[in-house]
């Protein structure tokens, strides 16, 4: 069997509109984060939360009316099923000082609340403190691996490849992780440590995209040496296409029962990978390809044969080693 | 089969036993993460300013008796931070600098008119920090061991004053933190006056100034902590410390005269010395047993004592324990505070166990349905990679002590996830190159020869990806990059290897002129 073979379709010729379509999602997405502040976790606020598993079945009003006196933003929630009666409360960070009481306090006050309310017996099954040093020292790594990561992976690109693929590479990274952000944004999750991670592995993941279309533009710009930079992208796209489609298809499955079975810890995480696997796909053809094509020193000459093709021209070294294998 | 294959064979099976004596049985050779077991994950940081106070203060102690026996006139001497002090109304000059050269080792001295201000040498600040964490880190490993839990982790993390503290299984998180968070500074000085009932009574005994080598410490009346203890009393004692926590050679819970729990401790031989001529010295005097801090009681010495003591204050059994405990493992050099931590009760863990695991196998299954379906009998051959790919994982993890955790299961699913596009990227070749009329045998090679390089560069890719996740992540996050790291490694070896064997055992078999892909 076989999907999507000698497929003819003109990439670039769309990259002005997929473009439109990305900055219209990415600044909506934006203008949404700046309106409304991107939700941090407590990850990276600090602050508390707790999971609380009642014993019998409490309304969430009568617990968020219980602790509504405290200082401070409180968030009540059904955590996971409501058949297991557990309530996710969260407070954010209010004391700066940091000595080992206050970080307890709100936990203590919580407790303390809950028992005044006369609610029904309780224990709290999860207990999050985190100090606000280690919220903004856990922000801060956070930017840096991703940033670092990014220039880690176009460094590694422009080495085996040409620079222009590591620019194109890195530009649609930042543009995953963009819309990744927006759509998290849009959907109320909120940044915490994992969905960092989630983030941090779809820039892996979207990468093995590029690499492997990549890849084929260097084996076809060998292979046909007369043609222009666009035609030779185009006709890699396509010829990777059904493994592009497969895989994005096949990743996204696996990354669905992770949303669906993972547990309410994993569930946004998953979403972000979920949305990252579709996202990456798209800018692997539309975007990554746009960027390389814009910046080859072919693309200048667009339409005018080229006698000698870039397969000896900066990449030189890697193509030897390419070819050697 | 011929010889190159055969061994072929051997090695893959010799990996998947290696794998599989690795992490067999799981249940005791693969650990669980704190968020998938229960415990907590605790980061404290030690207040290495109080290092420094110490060390300033203990000098200007030392200057104030040097300058006292060498009769050299000064007005004021006193600390003026934790790292700086000043001396004031120096008449002999030189005298004053001859009598004090203690201090120029640690301190850079300035001078002024008639006086001296100290300040600590910032190379020496910076090392007495380092100390301080490095000494921290050791008394907390002493008495998280002492606490008995399976497998704790303390070491030092992020920023080079924080320490982190992992306790898979604890139960009771208030008494593990009470314990690791107790400064246990135990001493013992003399009484000079008191108790008195209020600290202006106190400093009123010595009209309002109190000598210089002199101090109040709060405690209760007769022992007494707890409780029903009496109010708070105030005692004045000599600054001096007769012995401390440094001098004990060990400390255990036992019963006081009247039967209550108490903590009894056995001095060192050097210790020993000094308590001995110090309590001959002074019978019939108070001794104050101090500790973190305050009195805890003060016994009148009867007689010579060399080497026991005993601490007694209205503990319960379990204080008296835990005392015993911090005790034992030394006092900590500088106070902690916690900056986070984060506690999964095991009901928790255990659900999360269970959707982590169902959510793994859901994946593998949607996705090894889809391949048995699109590539037929080489789907099989995808399943086979996968399969063994998680073997060696699993055996990886076990082998390097390397921690189960619930974003570790997410790293198993894109272990999956990659494993799966290095097939398809191998398939899709081989089926072009069949589709450009190469033979069976060609096509599989070029297949294979043409997505090397692809397949290793994607994985180099992830792999920088990766190595930022365990730069940047804290416990479970670890766990995750971890995972994936193993997994993208093991995964070359199976797209590659061992699958390309699968193809060529077939091809040996039967001369096929077409293949089922």
């Amino acid at each position: 069997m076989r999907i999507l073979t000698d497929v003819n379709i003109d990439w670039l010729r769309w990259r002005w509109h997929s473009l439109a379509l990305s900055w219209l999602i990415i600044l909506s997405g934006l203008g949404l984060i700046i309106a409304r502040g991107m939700p941090l976790g407590i990850d990276f606020t600090g602050g508390t939360a707790l999971v609380v598993q009642f014993e019998t079945d409490v309304p969430l009003e009568q617990v968020r009316s219980a602790i509504e006196a405290l200082p401070g933003e409180e968030v009540v929630q059904q955590f996971d099923d409501p058949s297991k009666r557990q309530v996710l409360v969260r407070l954010a960070q209010v004391e700066t000082s940091e000595d080992g009481t206050s970080l307890e306090r709100g936990s203590l006050q919580v407790a303390e609340a809950l028992q005044r309310a006369g609610l029904p017996k309780f224990e709290i099954i999860s207990r999050d403190l985190v100090g606000a040093v280690i919220g903004d020292d856990l922000q801060r790594k956070g930017i840096y691996a991703t940033l670092a990561s990014l220039v880690g992976i176009m460094a590694y690109i422009s080495f085996r490849f040409r620079f222009s693929f590591g620019i194109g590479a890195m530009v649609a990274s930042i543009h995953d992780v963009l819309i990744t952000l927006s759509l998290l944004t849009f959907f109320g999750y909120e940044l915490s440590l994992n969905v960092v991670a989630a983030i941090l592995t779809l820039v892996g993941y979207g990468v093995n995209d590029q690499i492997v279309i990549f890849d084929r533009v260097r084996e076809n710009l060998r292979a046909h040496r007369n043609e222009p930079m666009n035609v030779v992208i185009n006709k890699s796209v396509n010829q990777t296409l059904p493994r592009t489609v497969i895989t994005a298809g096949t990743t996204a499955l696996a990354v669905l029962s992770l949303y669906l079975f993972g547990g309410v810890v994993l569930e946004p995480f998953a979403f972000a990978m979920l949305v990252g696997v579709i996202t990456s796909t798209y800018s692997t053809v539309f975007i990554a390809s746009a960027v390389a094509v814009l910046l080859s020193p072919q693309q200048r000459n667009a339409g005018v044969v080229q006698a000698r093709g870039a397969a000896g021209k900066p990449g030189g070294k890697p193509s030897r080693r390419a070819k050697a294998s | 089969m011929n010889k190159n294959l055969r061994w072929r064979v051997v090695v893959i099976l010799a990996v998947i036993a290696l794998s599989v004596w690795a992490f067999y049985p799981p249940g005791q050779k693969i650990s669980l993460g704190l968020d998938l077991k229960g415990g907590v994950h605790l980061v404290l940081r030690v207040q290495t300013d109080d290092a420094l106070k110490l060390e300033t203060e203990t000098t200007v102690e030392r200057l104030r008796d040097t300058l006292t026996r060498g009769s050299v006139a000064f007005t004021k001497l006193e600390a003026l931070d934790s790292t700086s002090f000043i001396v004031e109304g120096i008449q002999d000059d030189q005298g004053f600098r001859t009598a004090a050269v203690e201090p120029d080792a640690v301190f850079n001295r300035a001078s002024g008119a008639g006086r001296y201000t100290y300040t600590m040498r910032p190379n020496i600040a910076q090392q007495l920090r380092s100390e301080a964490v490095t000494q921290a880190l050791q008394t907390i490993e002493r008495r998280v061991n002492e606490l008995g839990v399976a497998e704790p982790i303390v070491a030092r993390q992020g920023g080079v004053d924080q320490i982190l503290v992992q306790l898979p299984g604890v139960s009771d998180v208030q008494r593990a933190k009470d314990i690791i968070r107790s400064t246990a500074l135990l001493e013992l000085k003399f009484v000079e006056q008191g108790p008195f009932s209020s600290e202006d009574d106190a400093r009123k005994a010595y009209n309002n100034t109190l000598p210089p080598d002199m101090l109040i410490v709060p405690g209760s009346a007769d022992g007494g902590a707890a409780a029903g203890a009496p109010a708070t009393m105030y005692y004045v004692v000599r600054r001096a410390s007769v012995v401390t926590g440094r001098d004990l050679r060990n400390a255990r819970p036992t019963l006081d005269e009247n039967n209550l729990p108490a903590v009894g401790f056995s001095l060192n031989q050097d210790g020993a010395r000094k308590f001995g001529t110090a309590t001959e010295q002074n019978i019939g005097r108070q001794l104050a047993i101090i500790l973190d801090n305050r009195v805890f009681s003060a016994p009148v010495v009867q007689s010579r004592i060399s080497d026991e003591g005993r601490i007694s204050g209205a503990f319960t059994q379990q204080e008296a324990q835990d005392l015993s405990l911090v005790l034992r493992s030394g006092a900590l050099p500088a106070s902690l505070t916690y900056l986070e931590e984060r506690t999964v009760g095991p009901s928790l863990g255990a659900d999360s166990i269970r959707s982590g695991v169902m959510a793994s196998i859901g994946g593998m299954v949607l996705v090894l349905i889809f391949m048995l379906f699109y590539y037929r009998l080489a789907g099989l051959n995808a399943l086979t990679s996968i399969v063994v790919n998680l073997l060696i994982l699993l055996g990886m993890m076990a082998y390097i002590g390397a921690v189960m955790t619930l974003p570790g299961f997410a790293g198993f699913i894109l272990t999956i996830g990659i494993g799966v596009d290095s097939n398809v990227l191998i398939f899709e070749r081989i089926k072009e190159e069949l589709a450009a009329a190469k033979s069976v045998k060609a096509a599989i090679a070029a297949g294979f020869d043409r997505v090397w390089w692809t397949i290793v560069d994607t994985h180099i890719a992830s792999l920088i990806a990766a190595a930022f996740l365990f730069q940047f992540g804290t416990g479970p996050i670890r766990g995750f990059a971890t995972t994936l790291a193993i997994g993208l490694a093991a995964n070359v070896f199976t797209a590659i290897f061992v699958s390309r064997t699968m193809f060529e055992i077939v091809l040996t078999r039967r001369r096929a002129a077409t293949m089922s892909i």
